[in-house]
């Protein structure tokens, strides 16, 4: 036995030796980029309080993705997955066609947690939780706040022209553009759908605006409003029977998916979820989508998305142009749904406050929450938050038939 | 600069794409709005059959409660304890800097 040779070894298999050893030619000081950007973002969650449900999962599987040696995800095998290549495996051999079963027996522990997200099992379950989580009561009071939420997905198709302008592929385009929905489950379906090698860097740059719409939205609805009519006070919408809400979900996921066949699992899980609140007779099933099914797969979700962002994929200058095109598309989407209010308030005499269409872009109840917050800044007496309800929760129906839409253009 | 899809084609996209999102929506709220119509036209029926049944029962008609001095007429509430309903109130007045004598609530219903 030679101990010198054992501790050779080990420090070999270590990561600082990798880290070492391929600083330059295995491109080592990107995984240390990469590592310090998991703590900035890990920084973010937990001291700013930035989606922290979501970005401590993506920051810390961002840190294990970078761990030199750890094997914990690798891309090559996605890649080979993807492509429909054949891939060699650390044991040398050589597989031809790459099966989820294959990546379960030669993936790491992140590798099997992405099966999830490529299968897109997370983002539906995802929508399941926030469908019992949503009251669409004020939609259907006032069904014609359905149109602020089509009209708050202008920036999905800005960004998505914008992105092709920088020399993005037309899947690429659509994933980025995607971010304007305000929707991080519906931009990890359509991303991994389309533009898998892009996901870290939507998924953070989607969930990072989400947290961000306090100070993005208002500048923009100050610039598009005036203060008498934000002002304005909305009068009360009407009383919706249980029998309504029982049978809406139904009706939209009949509805929808027979329209845009390609968003009928998002649709129907979100319906799914609503309905079981709905019901009255599946209470515990409401329960645990919404909390104990929910939070399961946050964890799996969020530690997934963070493991593609591998330091080769990430620190490219297309993850600059993401986080730019993504701001781009959160403004113009507010900016949208705004110009939708105001086309509402002309069109209502003045019934209608042009803010509730800055609600349009789904983040729900975020985005709903500062449509009121900023009512109550022109007039401390105007409570908008049941008014805005009803565009944000159509915002959510809008980004996913928006998905939809470029899933079977471009998929 | 090279673009790796033609940029004519991308415009129509996006501008198909919207017009889309606003004709599936709009399909939508026609389908809503019908939905709608059909309860409020029951409500309004089942409204009036038991209007037309209170006179036949002729049950003695109960003398509104007179409300407390100085107060603005009664509350509705829907799904809230007087309890929350009170501290909802006093809040509302704080956050407002108004007196809570000076405001009038008309309902307060819980929102889930």
């Amino acid at each position: 036995m030679n101990i010198g040779e054992i501790l050779l070894g080990l420090w070999n298999k270590s990561g600082f030796a990798q880290v070492i050893t391929g600083f330059v030619s295995n491109n080592g000081w990107q995984n240390l980029v990469m590592l310090v950007i998991a703590c900035v973002l890990l920084y973010l969650a937990i001291v700013k309080k930035f989606e922290p449900l979501l970005l401590v999962g993506i920051a810390f599987g961002c840190l294990l993705t970078n761990l030199p040696g750890a094997g914990l995800y690798n891309q090559a095998l996605w890649d080979a997955y993807v492509q429909g290549v054949p891939y060699t495996n650390a044991a040398g051999e050589v597989i031809e066609h790459i099966t989820f079963t294959t990546i379960i027996h030669d993936g790491g522990l992140l590798d099997i947690f992405y099966i999830g997200v490529k299968s897109s099992l997370y983002p539906c379950l995802i929508f399941m939780g926030v469908g019992a989580m949503t009251d669409f009561g004020p939609l259907l009071s006032n069904p014609k706040s359905l149109l602020l939420g089509a009209a708050a997905q202008l920036g999905v198709f800005v960004a998505f022209f914008g992105a092709v302008l920088l020399g993005f592929t037309g899947k690429e385009a659509a994933s980025i553009g995607i971010i304007g929905g305000a929707d991080g489950p519906t931009a990890i379906f359509l991303t991994s759908r389309l533009a898998p090698h892009l996901l870290g860097a939507i998924a953070v740059a989607a969930y990072s605006y989400m947290a961000l719409i306090p100070l993005i939205q208002p500048p923009i609805m100050n610039l598009l409003t005036t203060p008498e009519q934000r002002k304005i006070k909305m009068v009360q919408t009407r009383q919706v029977s249980k029998t309504e809400k029982i049978i809406f979900p139904i009706v939209v996921t009949i509805f929808v998916a027979m329209l845009l066949p390609d968003t009928a699992p998002l649709i129907g899980c979100l319906m799914l979820g609503n309905l079981f609140k709905e019901t009255g007779v599946t209470d515990r099933l409401s329960d645990t989508v919404q909390n104990a099914l929910m939070n399961i797969v946050t964890i799996l979700l969020s530690t997934a998305v963070g493991a593609t962002m591998i330091g080769s994929r990430f620190l490219t200058p297309e993850t600059l142009k993401i986080v730019l095109l993504g701001v781009i598309a959160f403004g113009i989407s507010t900016a949208g749904g705004l110009l939708g209010g105001q086309v509402m308030c002309a069109l209502t005499k003045g019934k209608v406050n042009p803010l509730i269409g800055s609600a349009g872009v789904s983040a729900v109840p975020m985005a709903a929450r500062v449509a009121n917050v900023q009512g109550q800044k022109a007039n401390p007496s105007n409570f908008l938050l049941m008014h805005a309800m009803g565009p944000n929760v159509a915002g959510v129906i809008g980004s996913a038939i928006a998905a939809g839409f470029l899933l079977s253009v471009f998929g | 600069m090279y673009f790796k899809m033609p940029v004519g084609e991308a415009l129509v996209y996006a501008l198909l794409g919207y017009v889309v999102v606003f004709f599936g929506i709009s399909l939508l709220m026609a389908v809503v709005m019908i939905m709608g119509k059909i309860f409020i036209a029951k409500d309004k029926k089942a409204a009036a059959a038991k209007a037309a049944a209170a006179p036949a029962a002729a049950a003695p008609v109960e003398a509104p409660k007179p409300t407390a001095p100085g107060s603005a007429g009664e509350l509705k509430l829907h799904d809230v304890e007087p309890k929350t309903a009170a501290m909802l109130m006093a809040i509302v007045a704080d956050k407002m800097g108004k007196p809570l004598n000076e405001l009038r609530f008309i309902s307060i219903k819980e929102v889930k």
